[in-house]
């Protein structure tokens, strides 16, 4: 008996001993609290993460190196859009780093391996981008939060575009991984006519021709395909290469037509029809104040992968104001950061059950404005559009 | 019929693209014994110099030559400056070297260019479609990337069989001292050859800028199946180089189209189509496992 109990308060002094410095960080004064940002800077999604960056760079500068009071610094590391690489950044942050917020992944398949290890150690994650079926349903968790929209609702969203502009017999294309499945998935869901042929394609794929010989075959009303990035921009190209482009239009999510893939792309994306969450020409205050500044730093419009970063920045911001500073406690965090307060760049903004966005989403076009290809908000498509899993989901 | 043609065409160009890279990668690893990861680098140098040179001008021709041309200095400049002293290392310290290569340049390229891909366009002639047959439209861009490309084999068989260069070169592939021993410089023999290789990875990648995108990291996308090629050419052959890239291309394609198609019969369409993806995207290494199966040097070894 005495034994167990001396070896108990043994254990008991270590594990206070142990625990000493690492409250030590957080009582000394002015050290900026830290954030992760594992996104994927390296190859064909590359771009998509720089946005991300800079986004969350800018609304700090901003703010003074400040969210919410608080002055904090993003640790950035790239994944180079490999699982893997994505899990081993999360694990060396939490133990060697002691971080506890993270945010910027981009990819489903690295959010997938990278997330649970963040969630396990009883850290925070905020999506800025991915947000994938599983972790919005049955595993989703008290510590993970998305702010840029559930995977499907953009799709959803496309397919209910489709339905309004009268298709009735559509090919539908994605690559075969998480997001790619919930693209397919989504676009059925909303879309009301007939999918002629359902194709998956590779993550790492460059070459679309036997998909766009495919295409000819089975003469649709119309082709919806997810494709975000570099994939996007060899696609659309040899979709025009193919003689396609004035013959069977193109009905997109948002990922498949950002201004990067527009400004690499060219003539062959005037017309094509889009739907989205947000736009940089969107009319409000918000919205005006981060697109300005982001021209200003960074020489080029924003991408909807930095208006999801800055909105993130915006609710991290949010929710350490309403928690003291810091993430330490996960639940006034989680509180505060429920309560959404604060201005989103895309309008309506507030949290579903399931810690997923409920918003608004609308029909762009590609058209030419002064000349210049851009991308023009038409009309909204869906109001206070939740996602299919928020019912699975117990918090 | 007329769909399997298009589809046999589009496996026929990418066969092209792949032997382009192929080639290179085959005669550096045949003749030097250099296992080059950072082949992938010079096709990324070469499709970014020209949409450079192209954003510039806005001439082909200048693009196309000013493409290659930087494909083949960067190439020699690498062999000249680092994998001279790997030479006589293990293939361990040269995976490693040529590995950091293909950081050095996607950060390189990052820092000129940044991460945004580069559009680049095609010249009017190039970039409508031809009815190869009455109502099958194929790009004409592709039909070029095809004729360049069997071209290009043409001049490389005539380079390689026909001229002194050539003879150098295949008894560097498989009597490699004896060559030392008769007094040729063998270094400059290397530093040529891998700028050849260079070279036409830059060709591929000049071809490749209009129809792919023109990113950061565009090599290392196309690399692995360029090795899948040149393990089923068998190493070190131009030949196999060759015909591995076209059975690649062809198999690769004709899998992606039809294998959905086939499995929708036996089961229902949305389960046959990611089952048929994930079959296809396997479908070469299944050619690469059954050709070592069959021929462990691969189809045209060239130390035989």
């Amino acid at each position: 008996m005495t034994a167990t109990f001396t070896r108990r308060g043994a254990l008991a002094a270590a594990t206070a001993l142990a625990a000493a410095p690492l409250a030590a960080p957080a009582i000394a004064q002015g050290a900026p609290l830290r954030i992760g940002v594992i996104t994927t800077l390296s190859g064909p999604g590359g771009y998509l993460g720089a946005d991300a960056r800079d986004a969350l760079l800018l609304a700090a500068e901003m703010n003074d190196g400040r969210l919410g009071g608080v002055p904090v610094q993003f640790v950035v590391e790239d994944d180079a859009l490999r699982p893997a690489q994505g899990k081993q950044i999360a694990e060396r942050f939490i133990r060697n780093e002691r971080i506890r917020l993270f945010t910027g992944i981009i990819f489903s398949n690295v959010l997938g391996a990278a997330a649970p290890d963040v969630l396990d150690a009883g850290g925070v994650y905020v999506s800025c981008n991915a947000g994938p079926s599983n972790f919005a349903g049955r595993e989703c968790h008290r510590n993970y939060f998305v702010i840029s929209w559930q995977n499907d609702n953009l799709h959803e969203s496309a397919g209910a575009l489709a339905s309004i502009m009268g298709y009735n017999r559509v090919f539908i294309l994605a690559p075969n991984y998480q997001a790619g499945r919930d693209a397919l998935t989504g676009f059925k869901r909303l879309f009301r006519g007939t999918v002629t042929n359902e194709v998956y394609t590779r993550l790492d794929q460059t070459d679309y021709a036997a998909e766009m010989a495919q295409i000819r075959a089975a003469r649709p009303d119309a082709v919806y395909h997810f494709h975000p990035g570099g994939l996007g921009i060899a696609f659309i190209r040899q979709y025009a290469q193919a003689g396609l482009l004035g013959t069977i239009p193109q009905v997109l999510p948002a990922p498949s037509m950002d201004v990067g893939t527009l400004a690499a792309v060219g003539d062959a994306a005037e017309g094509v029809d889009l739907s989205s969450h947000w736009n940089s020409d969107f009319d409000n205050e918000e919205n005006r104040r981060f697109v300005a500044a982001f021209r200003q730093k960074y020489n080029r419009t924003p991408t909807f992968y930095a208006q999801q970063a800055y909105d993130t920045a915006l609710a991290i911001g949010a929710a350490l104001r309403g928690s003291g500073g810091t993430v330490d406690n996960t639940e006034a965090f989680r509180t505060a950061m429920l309560r959404a307060d604060f201005r989103s760049t895309r309008g309506n903004f507030r949290f579903g059950p399931n810690q997923h966005p409920i918003q608004d989403w609308y029909a762009l076009k590609v058209e030419r404005v002064g000349g210049q290809l851009a991308l023009v908000t038409k009309r909204k498509i869906l109001e206070n559009h939740a996602d299919a899993y928020a019912g699975q989901c117990r918090i | 019929m007329a769909l399997l043609l298009e589809q046999l065409l589009n496996g026929v160009q990418l066969g092209v693209t792949l032997f382009l890279l192929a080639a290179g990668l085959t005669l550096v690893f045949g003749i030097m014994g250099v296992i080059n990861l950072a082949h992938g680098s010079l096709y990324m140098s070469g499709a970014f110099a020209a949409a450079w040179v192209a954003a510039q001008t806005g001439s082909v021709l200048l693009a196309l030559a000013g493409g290659i041309a930087a494909a083949a200095v960067v190439g020699m400049a690498i062999e000249y400056v680092m994998l001279r002293r790997l030479y006589a290392r293990d293939h361990l310290d040269q995976v490693l070297a040529t590995f950091g290569l293909i950081l050095f340049f996607n950060q390189g390229i990052t820092i000129l260019f940044g991460r945004q891909p580069l559009f680049v366009n095609l010249p009017e002639f190039l970039s409508g479609a031809v009815e190869i047959l009455p109502g099958v439209p194929y790009p004409v861009y592709r039909l070029v990337i095809i004729a360049a490309g069997l071209l290009v084999a043409l001049g490389l068989y005539l380079l390689i069989q026909k001229t002194r260069i050539g003879m150098l070169v295949r008894a560097g592939a498989t009597h490699r001292e004896m060559v030392r021993a008769l007094g040729v410089d063998i270094r400059l023999l290397y530093t040529l050859v891998f700028g050849l290789g260079a070279l036409l990875a830059g060709f591929a990648g000049v071809m490749a800028g209009p129809v792919y995108s023109v990113n950061v990291g565009m090599g290392e996308q196309i690399l692995i199946l360029t090795f899948v090629v040149v393990v089923i050419g068998g190493v070190g052959s131009i030949r196999g180089a060759m015909f591995g890239a076209l059975l690649v291309g062809i198999v690769d394609t004709l899998l992606r189209a039809y294998v959905p198609g086939l499995l929708r019969g036996v089961m229902d369409a949305s389960q046959a189509d990611m089952l048929g993806a994930g079959l296809a995207s396997m479908g070469v290494y299944l050619l690469m496992a059954l050709v070592l199966l069959l021929k462990p040097r691969g189809l045209f070894p060239a130390h035989a």
